[in-house]
């Protein structure tokens, strides 16, 4: 993205906030307006309104952003002012100089004393509560029947995306009154509209283009950071540009996770579960962002892959002078799969039945679908046993529970875990359609223009081959363009893993419809009846049906269409809606614990995971992978952390424990595939599997290995130091 | 993000460099730079002149004696970890040395930076105060020869003066272990233990346990006296001051050095 | 400013740069070489990973005056013509990159490693990249192009 040459362009500067809770008493920018060519902008200067939060249902709506911070700043990293200079080393500079006079504000951190509502970060809203889900009421007979009833509290700690391109902005406006916007983002579309919504502009005033997007993991999406880039390119009319180095991301990018998660599990003492309720505390930082309705996912997934027959579900989540929270791979559905897990996983514990059989005695039976679950979802397909006997069989279960009785038995100090977790998850979870127009072009190959949006999962070649696949065209034939709201009509980009189930579908519709009207075109210049024409795949030819003599190559056609000024005929756009789609699947992870130093290492990881037809074996192999690794992260390395004062400890790659290749091991993926009839393709989504998966398998095996020293949790992450206080308050 | 402004000059001898350094209070030497530059990029440090003396490959070097081993002070980790005089007669420094950062940083950071940047969590500083080492300083008075236990001061402190240049290490040929507990691969020491037999005594030194790397006297003390490595190491945090951050809380750091220190003792 | 010469990708060149001209941005905006990427200020994530005189070095991590003399390559350098680097060619048949932001540095960190140590093992592979971050592919497929490339006699 920075790449992109901008002739001339003026390099923006945030000047952001150093404390966590202040009132801003004043800016002086006196020095900075010294050096050549230097301009600062405070809110002061601007004339817009607030940023957000999205309209979710049950969020406060007066929990929004300010633009620029106006008289007060609720988390450090948030923007005060802005620096307009030449370039970025001048603008580095003059943001040292410019001199922000606080008057600091008592900090809230914690969740825990955000919900007291004693130091208010909106006073106005009288509450620190954003958001609330679920029941409030707590049925008293919920537990009615249960022999044996075990509770929890889990950490689903705080992580920075970290997607390794830091977000980059650039805006100019145009000689004909037009902005064109290139930004690094998941959803081009989506941010023209809210772009044009917050800046008071015709959508049509506005271009917005997506070139090569480095990772986004849920956390690249129109940002208030965007809006000021390209209302400053207005204001000031020159082409400008922004790009965040990595200290800033680290605090300024929205986080994910951050919720505090209690359970309580019942069922009876054979292993039948019978009635579940899980508490969520969601932390949404110092604003109302996507994080404050995330917990409503957690919610709808609450149940996992059991049929259970009564589930309660409450969550609260609350404003902290924190960065703020929104979607990060998995969003909301890791902490329903975390909870469950390592419910089921303590309740097996307490029967002393193994885990695996207290899961199969519970599972939703493969023949039950549709199943509506107690918690409201409506999964469309799975097979879950299937999933844990592949997983189990995978890894060798009966040998390595051999090895860890072993170990136990000669009291080795390093000891073995296994965990299992089954999981299922929700993929397209809000319903949404996707838009796909297929082209054949002059040269017969096809052009498909998609509204979905690739940074790094590939669809310029997974709908490049849907496509082909349909047209009988070698998949170097197909041309996938995305990314440019000019050039596309619609779209809503990616996030939530709907792009193949939606977007490969529309595109594939769409072909389909392409090849219908090229029957028509062939059946014109065959003197056939297009009733008659059929398409040989193989040879890329439609002819007559039964006679392959007579036909024309799809390169042919597009030459005679061209030379007819018929070409235009051959294009159509398609799309397509569907309801949420729900991949499960299996893991196993095997950890050695170290139990005097308390390190965990992570020897293998076994990933069963079933998205429905895979288009793309190796593609969606390769999102199964980077999944794993984040929630691997999760279970065993990151954690973003504040002081008492709310002052990041954690806001660089030194300080943030970002594994390396060094820290993880390879992964031993297994395919299954269990098609959806939600879509033509059969295909459900695949980006978040393996984080959702992966986080309670590990954290259920750190359990495992610590069983016998009377260890019943671990806080995430299950690093060195958590294990040895775990281990201590067990000993205590 | 960019460092402040500052003037450079390349330094084409020691004397030269501790010329330059005179020029100017806030000059600061730039050998490697992979301890300077990234608090630099931060603006955490801003020296108004570097003088790069990375250059200088007459300190590049590891030769022996008959009981010592001399080190060049611009010898760059990478160089450490190969070196067959250091494999040979104090495998500890290469071994250490591989542990530092990433390949990337062991192929431009030096021994001398490394140990003059005085980070208290510093591997081959640590190795060097266990090996009761000899760092040879140039002046404008000529050179003197500083004994590692007087050389780190305080955090990101050293005895050097301003216009010293570090040039030379030396430590004894011995036998030791360095066992450092990180929370991944590429992270600084949480706790780092060093092992050494010199002299015929054990010494244990120790990192990220306190504003500098320590040395562990009482642990020596009881192991000298007879104690098992269990009851010796259970002194490993007397007279520390372990810090808490991100990484690790004191208490932790404490235990973790414990367990470091006894099983650096039975490898001993 | 000062005025620095060294060979980029077999090519002389000369230039005047302010002395805190990081090499990475040297590179990027002085030379238009924009395949070396910046993902951190902290030396950690190694996307600027170049070669200097034939070792990986962090090119955020040295000044571009310190480079005077020196030899830099960058995977600009890499391709003969349209034939890629094995080194290339293994991360693409692997499917190592996804977003591909790291990939330039993964790929020079990769040609230093199999210089300095021609058949590593899968620990060696794993140790030996440390000095680089990945967020899309968990790592897996860039270990197995590197073993790939090693196996090519790269």
């Amino acid at each position: 993205m920075e790449n992109l040459p901008l002739e001339g362009a003026l390099t923006v500067t945030f000047i952001r906030s150093l404390l966590a809770h202040a009132t801003i008493v004043g800016v002086d920018a006196t020095a900075a307006e010294a050096l050549p060519n230097v301009q600062v902008l405070t809110a002061a200067d601007m004339d817009l309104g607030v940023f957000g939060p999205p309209p979710l249902p049950g969020v406060n709506p007066g929990m929004g952003r300010p633009l620029l911070a106006v008289d007060r700043v609720r988390f450090v990293g948030d923007i005060i002012a802005i620096v307009i200079s030449d370039d970025r080393a001048t603008g580095a500079d003059a943001a040292e100089l410019v001199h922000v006079d606080y008057d600091p504000l008592p900090a809230v951190v914690s969740t825990h004393d955000a919900a007291k509502d004693e130091v208010l970060l909106f006073p106005e809203a009288g509450t620190n509560v954003a958001a609330r889900a679920g029941s409030p009421e707590h049925d008293e007979k919920l537990f009615d029947g249960c022999d044996v009833v075990v509770s929890g509290t889990l950490v689903s700690p705080r992580m920075a995306p970290c997607p390794l391109e830091p977000r980059s902005a650039a805006a100019e406006l145009g000689p004909d009154g037009r902005i064109t916007a290139w930004l690094s983002t998941q959803t081009p579309h989506q941010d023209r509209m809210v772009l044009a919504g917050t800046l008071g502009l015709d959508p049509a005033q506005l271009r917005v283009v997506a070139p090569d997007v480095g990772g986004g993991f849920g956390a690249k999406m129109l940002n208030v950071e965007e809006v000021l880039v390209v209302w400053l390119a207005r204001r000031l009319g020159r082409p400008v540009r922004w790009t965040e180095t990595r200290s800033e991301s680290m605090v300024a990018l929205p986080h994910g996770r951050a919720a505090h998660l209690e359970y309580t599990l019942g069922g009876t003492r054979d292993g039948k579960v019978l009635a579940y309720r899980l508490e969520v505390i969601q932390d949404c930082g110092g604003y109302a962002a996507l994080g404050a309705f995330l917990p409503n996912l957690t919610g709808l997934m609450a149940s996992g892959v059991y049929a259970i027959p009564r589930i309660e579900f409450e969550s609260c989540s609350v404003v902290t002078n924190t960065t703020p929270i929104s979607a990060f791979r998995g969003a909301g559905r890791p902490e329903a799969s975390q909870a469950i897990e390592r419910a089921i996983d303590t309740f097996a514990a307490e029967l002393g039945m193994d885990p695996a059989e207290v899961r199969r005695r519970n599972f939703i039976p493969k023949d039950a679908f549709p199943h509506t679950t107690a918690s409201h979802a409506v999964y469309d397909s799975g097979d879950y046993e299937g999933a844990l006997e592949l997983a189990l069989r995978s890894v060798g279960y009966d040998e390595l529970r051999d090895e860890q009785r072993h170990r136990r038995e000669q009291a080795a100090t390093t000891q073995l875990g296994i965990g299992i977790s089954c999981y299922v998850e929700i993929t397209n979870g809000i319903s949404e359609s996707e838009f796909g127009e297929v082209e054949i072009t002059r040269d017969g190959g096809a052009l498909l223009r998609t509204g979905s949006f690739s940074h790094g999962q590939g669809h310029e070649t997974t709908f490049a081959m849907i496509v082909a696949e349909r047209l009988g065209l070698p998949v170097e034939d197909v041309t996938v363009h995305k990314g440019d709201t000019d050039e596309i009509a619609k779209g809503t980009g990616t996030y939530g893993s709907k792009s193949t189930q939606i977007g490969g579908t529309a595109a594939r519709l769409a072909a389909d419809d392409v090849l219908e009207l090229a029957k028509q075109l062939v059946a014109d210049y065959l003197e056939a009846s297009p009733a008659d024409i059929v398409l040989d795949p193989a040879a890329g030819r439609l002819h007559v049906a039964g006679d392959p003599s007579v036909g024309i190559s799809w390169a042919d056609l597009a030459s005679r269409a061209s030379a007819d000024e018929r070409l235009a005929e051959l294009k159509a756009e398609h799309e397509f809606k569907a309801e949420p789609s729900f991949p499960f699947g299996a893991h196993i992870a095997v950890v050695e614990v170290d139990t005097e130093t308390g390190r965990v290492e992570l020897r293998r990881l076994v990933a069963v995971d079933d998205a429905g037809t895979l288009v793309n074996p190796l593609i969606a192999e390769g999102q199964v992978h980077g999944g794993v690794a984040t929630g691997v992260a999760q279970a065993l390395y990151e954690n973003f952390v504040y002081d008492e004062h709310g002052n990041p400890l954690t806001g660089t790659f030194v300080g943030y424990a970002f594994p390396s290749s060094a820290d993880l091991p390879s992964w031993e993926t297994v395919e299954m595939e269990t098609p959806t009839p939600l879509n033509a393709l059969g295909a459900k989504g695949i980006g978040e599997s393996g984080t959702i998966g992966a986080t309670p398998a590990v954290h259920n095996a750190v359990v495992d290995a610590l069983t016998p020293f009377g260890v019943r949790n671990v806080d995430l992450p299950a690093n060195g130091e958590n294990v040895w206080r775990a281990l201590q308050e067990a000993k205590a | 993000m960019i460092p402040a402004a500052f003037e450079y000059v390349r330094a084409g001898s020691v004397d030269e460099a501790v010329a330059l350094l005179g020029r100017d209070e806030d000059a600061k030497l730039l050998a490697g730079g992979h301890s300077l530059i990234p608090t630099m990029r931060l603006r955490f440090s801003r020296p108004s002149l570097l003088v790069d003396i990375g250059r200088l490959d007459d300190l590049r070097y590891v030769t022996a004696n008959r009981d010592r081993i001399a080190i060049g002070a611009l010898t760059r980790h990478a160089e450490l970890i190969r070196d067959p005089v250091l494999r040979e007669h104090c495998a500890v420094i290469g071994e250490a040395a591989a542990l530092i950062g990433d390949p990337q940083v062991r192929h431009r950071g030096t021994i001398g930076g490394s140990v003059a940047h005085g980070d208290p969590a510093s591997d081959l500083g640590t190795i060097l105060l266990t090996l009761d080492a000899e760092l040879v300083a140039r002046g404008p008075q000529g050179e003197r020869t500083i004994p590692a236990a007087a050389f780190f001061t305080g955090p990101f402190h050293n005895a050097l003066e301003h216009q010293e240049v570090l040039t030379e290490i030396r430590v004894p040929k011995a036998a030791g272990t360095y066992l450092k507990y990180v929370r991944r691969a590429p992270d600084w020491a949480t706790v780092g233990v060093a092992a050494a037999r010199v002299d015929g005594r054990v010494h244990i030194g120790l990192a990220s346990m306190g504003p500098t790397p320590l040395r562990a006297r009482s642990v020596e003390d009881a192991f000298a006296d007879g104690a098992s490595p269990a009851d010796a190491a259970a002194h490993a945090a007397d007279d520390t001051m372990p810090p808490a951050d991100a990484s690790a809380s004191s208490e932790y750091r404490a235990h973790l050095a414990q367990v470091l220190v006894r099983r650096a003792l039975e490898n001993s | 400013m000062t005025r620095v010469a060294l060979t980029v990708n077999g090519s002389r060149c000369e230039a005047d740069v302010e002395p805190r001209q990081l090499l990475a941005y040297f590179l990027r905006d002085q030379l238009g070489l924009t395949g070396t990427n910046v993902g951190c200020d902290t030396t950690s994530c190694g996307t600027c990973t170049v070669l200097v005189d034939g070792e990986s070095v962090k090119s955020c991590t040295v000044f571009a005056v310190q480079a005077e003399g020196c030899e830099v390559t960058t995977v600009e350098g890499l391709a003969q013509g349209d034939e890629l680097h094995p080194v290339q060619q293994a991360f693409h048949e692997q499917h190592a990159l996804q977003c591909g932001y790291c990939t330039p540095g993964f790929v020079m960190a990769t040609i230093s490693l199999l210089n300095e140590n021609p058949n590593p093992s899968e620990v060696e592979i794993r140790d030996g990249l440390e000095g680089n971050l990945c967020r899309c592919t968990g790592y897996h497929n860039i270990v197995k192009a590197v073993q790939a490339a090693a196996r090519a006699g790269a």
